[in-house]
């Protein structure tokens, strides 16, 4: 019943994916790290539904359109529970988990204000040297950015 | 032949720590080689330093290099804005090698990765000074004939202090060192550092003042304790004086021990231990010169 009252909350696609168990308040953030905004094809999306595991969660449904690990792996860090379901014809036909890794492109700012990442216009790298929780080392000034530091460029 | 940049401490193996001291001990014994006869040396220090940029350029003039550059951001163009990015590109067509000291972290890892020319960071703001570090295990090698075995005190401020970081990450390179640490509860070890001892197995104590302890030491590494790293004023005045290394504390000590600084020093050595033999940072310093002389000839593949 209850998987039954969710699945109208966010439409039903024919052909897609279907990002799952994301933080409500990181919708945004997967939005803009995976460049939806600049999507042509249609996307619904959800947030603040009740979720046993997050109390809140995010979801975001986008027709025709299928993600390598790759992209995928660039939301790890902030929706690291996040579930990818890829849909063919109404059915799931893959079930994937995101994984954190080992290095970090442009994506999140170093949390250090005296890096020179935050100073000059230099895209941002850094290791990720713990998975729980999170702390990414940044290549340039070498300090560590720790999980509730994260913020997206 | 790939070129070489000396960024971080860490940017060195441990066979070539004992490279570079075995060419300081070289450059030591014949301090005036042609190795960088035609060769020019940008040595651009956008924050001063007036010790760190005289040794280098004392180095260079040593090895017959020629040097440009300044030594003050206000008298070069990024008073007009100009990015590092560019200064570091124009400048690495000019010349061979670059010498920098740069008041953000991480400044020096992007100028190597900008500039055709090897770069040797002189300082990059709270991050690294890989050539002190060198300067300072050239020092123990000198004074102790070895890097093994070596128990360290560190005292001071050694939660922002650089150098005893540096020199915690490179010691530890080497066989059964012993760390003690001496510092105000505010002013201890980072925990990563601690973190970073325990899964090499590596031995460590935490002391908050001198006791006779010290007379274990092989090396007593002093630093700056300074007012602006405390939050609370009241903090400072209760500690200031309890880091101060005075001649009588060193009554107990092994007759081989020496006190190192990376100056410049304020009140944390008292001026009656500069006689004692035991005292070795004004030798330390002369030190960085041969050195850093050995750290660019390593680079530059000169040697």
């Amino acid at each position: 019943m209850e998987i039954e009252r969710k699945a109208l909350q966010v439409n039903a696609i024919k052909d897609g994916t279907v990002i799952d168990h994301i933080p409500a308040e990181r919708l945004f953030d997967v939005i803009n790290i995976l460049g939806l905004f600049n999507s042509q094809e249609m996307i619904t999306f959800g947030t603040n539904l009740d979720s046993k595991q997050l109390g809140k969660k995010g979801i975001i449904k986008v027709a025709n359109r299928f993600f390598q690990d790759q992209e995928i792996n660039k939301i790890a860090l902030i929706a690291p529970h996040a579930k990818l379901n890829t849909i063919k014809n109404f059915e799931v036909v893959d079930k994937r988990v995101v994984e954190i890794p080992s290095e970090i492109g442009n994506i999140v700012k170093c949390f250090n204000p005296k890096c020179i990442t935050n100073n000059e216009k230099i895209k941002t790298r850094f290791a990720v040297i713990s998975e729980k929780p999170i702390e990414l080392k940044c290549f340039y000034c070498e300090k560590i950015t720790n999980e509730g530091e994260i913020v997206i460029k | 032949m790939q070129k070489r940049d000396l960024i971080s401490i860490t940017d060195f193996s441990k066979d070539e720590y004992l490279r570079i001291m075995e060419l300081a001990a070289d450059f030591e014994k014949n301090p005036n080689q042609n190795l960088l006869d035609g060769k020019v040396v940008a040595s651009l220090f956008f924050e001063p330093s007036t010790r760190t940029r005289l040794s280098f350029e004392t180095a260079i003039n040593r090895l017959s290099g020629r040097v440009i550059g300044f030594s003050d951001s206000s008298s070069s163009s990024v008073s007009k804005g100009e990015t590092l990015h560019d200064t570091i590109r124009m400048v690495s067509n000019y010349a061979d090698l670059i010498v920098m000291r740069h008041p953000l972290e991480g400044s020096a890892r992007y100028a190597s990765e900008v500039s055709s020319v090897p770069i040797i960071n002189a300082g990059d703001g709270a991050n690294q000074h890989p050539s002190q570090t060198l300067l300072d295990m050239y020092s123990i090698m000198k004074t102790q004939g070895r890097l093994d075995n070596i128990n360290i005190f560190m005292v001071g401020d050694l939660k922002y202090g650089r150098t005893v970081h540096s020199l915690l990450m490179a010691l530890s390179e080497f066989e059964k060192p012993v760390f003690n640490f001496i510092a105000p509860p505010e002013l201890r070890m980072p925990v990563e550092y601690k973190h970073f001892l325990h899964s090499k197995g590596i031995k460590y104590y935490e002391h908050t003042e001198f006791t006779d302890i010290i007379s274990e030491a092989d090396i007593i590494y002093m630093t700056r304790v300074q007012k602006e790293r405390f939050t609370d004023p009241i903090e400072y005045e209760k500690v200031k004086n309890v880091y101060i290394l005075k001649n009588k504390m060193l009554k107990n000590t092994k007759p081989t021990v020496k006190i190192l600084h990376p100056l410049p020093r304020v009140n944390e050595i008292h001026p009656d231990v500069d006689s004692n033999p035991k005292a070795y940072y004004f030798e330390q310093a002369l030190n960085g010169v041969f050195t850093r002389e050995a750290i660019i000839a390593h680079l530059m593949g000169l040697k």
